[in-house]
Formats: structure tokens, C-alpha cells, sequence
């Protein structure tokens, strides 16, 4: 029975993958906004963009680390 | 679970895990720490394909260069101008650590999209290492550029100073934290990408929505070779800015 409420617990914490796609989605989305608005300044602010990308899906990677450890270590 | 998808009459003729399982290249004895395994084939591999581009692509030194010589300094050129971008003038000596891992990561990526290949970056095994080898020499250049000096990298100044304990337990919490996102963000990627691809392969098994399911294989292939250079380009850009914190640890 615990490893099945693990199972569960490891679902539910899946979801931050998703909350993570949306933070992800906001920053590209804004990026592009402000791309679309002064196209020159653009191409040299692609590398501040995939940071931003990373560090918010680090939190959706924690989401997915907590999911594995329910999984495989509990 | 293999087993169970076949016994619930799945139409899976094989599981889309079974590619990331490490074997011995010769014989079926149990994987031990010397065992030449097929990661060890595909790490040799990658290292066998970055020599054949950089060295020899690179040794004829043209004036006016050929493919292979084009691809090499291009990958160059790309490499330097973001360590020199992100870190500044100073973080240019620590390049070729930095262009090492690039091309070590976005090579194994890529041999891992041969089919039949193995993905030797879908395991946090092998990112795991990457990722702690950075952390470590990163703490290490910290210490020796700044001296005691580094542990400002915590003490944010620019916080009102009762925020700033709070601040500091946050910082040091995000600081170690650091090789895990950097390591598992890179095996995620590639192993959920795979096996995605391997999904959709198994359903080709089914003659009523092969056609559909060839199609969604080509989608997601490209999809994993543009994931496969962002997650290269990722990791090694992480370096660079957690590089920079160390040469620069005042905010």
C-alpha cells in the first residue's frame, strides 16, 4: 500500500514539470514581446534568455527529482 | 513492467527504457567499475569524433577553409565569444575547460540520436560528474580569485540589511543546490526525449496508425536534435555564468 501511495505522491509532484512550463513559456513569451518591439537589441540578450529558461526550469527539475525519489527511493 | 504491458495484450513490442540499459560490450558477466561497457564505446566514440573534427579538420590551416575546417572554427568562434560575453576578459583562461565540455556534451547528444546508438548523457551518472566537476573547480577558482572575499556571493548588499540573513540562507541553499539542476536538467532532457521517440516507434507495431506513427517520429527526431544542441549550449552557458559569480562574486 505505501509504495502505491508513492506512486501517487510521485504523480502529483509531476505537476511541477507543468507549473515549470509555464514559467518557462513566460519567459520566452515576454522575450519575444520585447524582441518584436526593438528587433536590434534582440540578438544580443538570446544568452540572459536561455538563462532565464534555465533557472525556471530548475524548479520544474526539483518537481521531477522529487518524482523519482518517490519512484525509486521511498 | 515490460512484462506487464505484453501480459495486458499492449501493442509495445518492447519498452522504451530499454535503451539507457548499460551492458558489457563483451561478454554478459555483471557491470563492474573497469568493465568496458557501451558507454564506454559511445564516450570513446564522441572523444574519437571531436579529435577527427578539431585536429584534423583544423590541419590544413586554409586561408580560405574547407567544410570541415569551417565547422571547427565556427564552433570555436561560438564557444569564445560566449565565454568572453558572459564572463568577461578575465574568464577567458578557463576557455578551453569550457569548450572541452561543449563539444563533449553536444557530441554525445548528438551520437545518441544514431539509431541503434546509445545516449551516453541520458544518465545523471555521466552529467552528474560533469556538472560536480564544474561546481568543485568553480567553488575552488572562487576561493583562490577572492580569497574569504567570495563568501560575499551570499551577503547580497543590495538587500535592506534585515533581509539579508534570510537572503543569505537562500543564497547558500540555491548555491548547492546548483549541480543537481545542472546535471539532471541535461539527463532529463535526453532521456525523456528518447524515450519519447522510442513511444512512438513502438506504436509503428500497429498497422492501423503506423503511418501516423512514422510521421510522429520524424516530428519528435527534430525536435530532439534542436533539444540536443539547446541542452549543450545550456549546460555550457551555466558554466559560464556560475564562473562568472566566482570571478565576480560581488552583486
Amino acid at each position: 500500500m505505501e509504495g502505491e501511495l508513492a506512486h501517487i505522491g510521485a504523480g502529483i509532484a509531476a505537476l511541477g514539470s507543468g507549473a515549470a512550463a509555464i514559467g518557462v513559456g513566460t519567459v520566452a513569451g515576454n522575450f519575444l514581446a520585447g524582441a518584436l518591439r526593438n528587433p536590434s537589441a534582440a540578438g544580443g540578450q538570446t544568452a540572459t534568455l536561455f538563462i532565464g529558461i534555465a533557472f525556471a526550469e530548475a524548479l520544474g527539475i526539483f518537481a521531477f527529482l522529487v518524482a523519482l525519489l518517490l519512484m525509486f527511493a521511498v | 513492467m515490460a512484462d506487464d504491458a505484453k501480459a495486458e495484450g499492449s501493442a509495445l513490442e518492447f519498452h522504451p527504457m530499454d535503451q539507457f540499459v548499460v551492458k558489457p560490450l563483451f561478454g554478459d558477466g555483471d557491470v563492474g567499475l573497469f568493465t568496458i561497457t557501451n558507454v564506454t564505446l559511445w564516450m570513446a566514440l564522441a572523444v574519437v569524433a571531436i579529435t577527427a573534427l578539431m585536429v584534423l579538420g583544423t590541419r590544413g590551416r586554409a586561408i580560405i577553409p574547407n567544410r570541415s575546417q569551417s565547422i571547427a572554427e565556427l564552433a570555436y568562434g561560438f564557444v569564445y565569444k560566449m565565454v568572453e560575453d558572459v564572463t568577461g576578459k578575465d574568464g577567458v583562461v578557463y576557455f578551453p575547460y569550457i569548450m572541452t565540455l561543449f563539444l563533449f556534451i553536444i557530441f554525445a547528444n548528438f551520437l545518441g540520436l544514431v539509431p541503434m546508438a546509445f545516449t551516453t548523457t541520458s544518465h545523471i551518472a555521466v552529467t552528474a560528474v560533469l556538472a560536480m566537476a564544474v561546481f568543485l573547480s568553480v567553488t575552488i577558482i572562487g576561493f583562490v580569485k577572492n580569497g574569504p572575499g567570495f563568501l560575499k556571493l551570499f551577503w547580497v548588499d543590495a538587500a535592506p540589511l534585515p533581509l539579508r540573513p534570510i537572503l543569505a540562507v537562500i543564497e547558500v541553499i540555491s548555491y548547492f543546490v546548483r549541480p543537481v539542476s545542472h546535471s539532471i536538467r541535461l539527463a532529463g532532457n535526453m532521456m525523456a526525449g528518447h524515450a519519447v521517440v522510442k513511444v512512438f516507434a513502438g506504436f509503428a507495431a500497429v498497422a492501423a496508425i503506423s503511418p501516423l506513427s512514422v510521421l510522429a517520429v520524424t516530428a519528435v527526431y527534430g525536435l530532439e536534435v534542436l533539444v540536443s544542441a539547446i541542452q549543450a549550449y545550456v549546460f555550457t552557458i551555466l558554466t559560464c555564468v556560475y564562473l562568472r559569480d566566482a570571478l565576480h562574486p560581488h552583486h
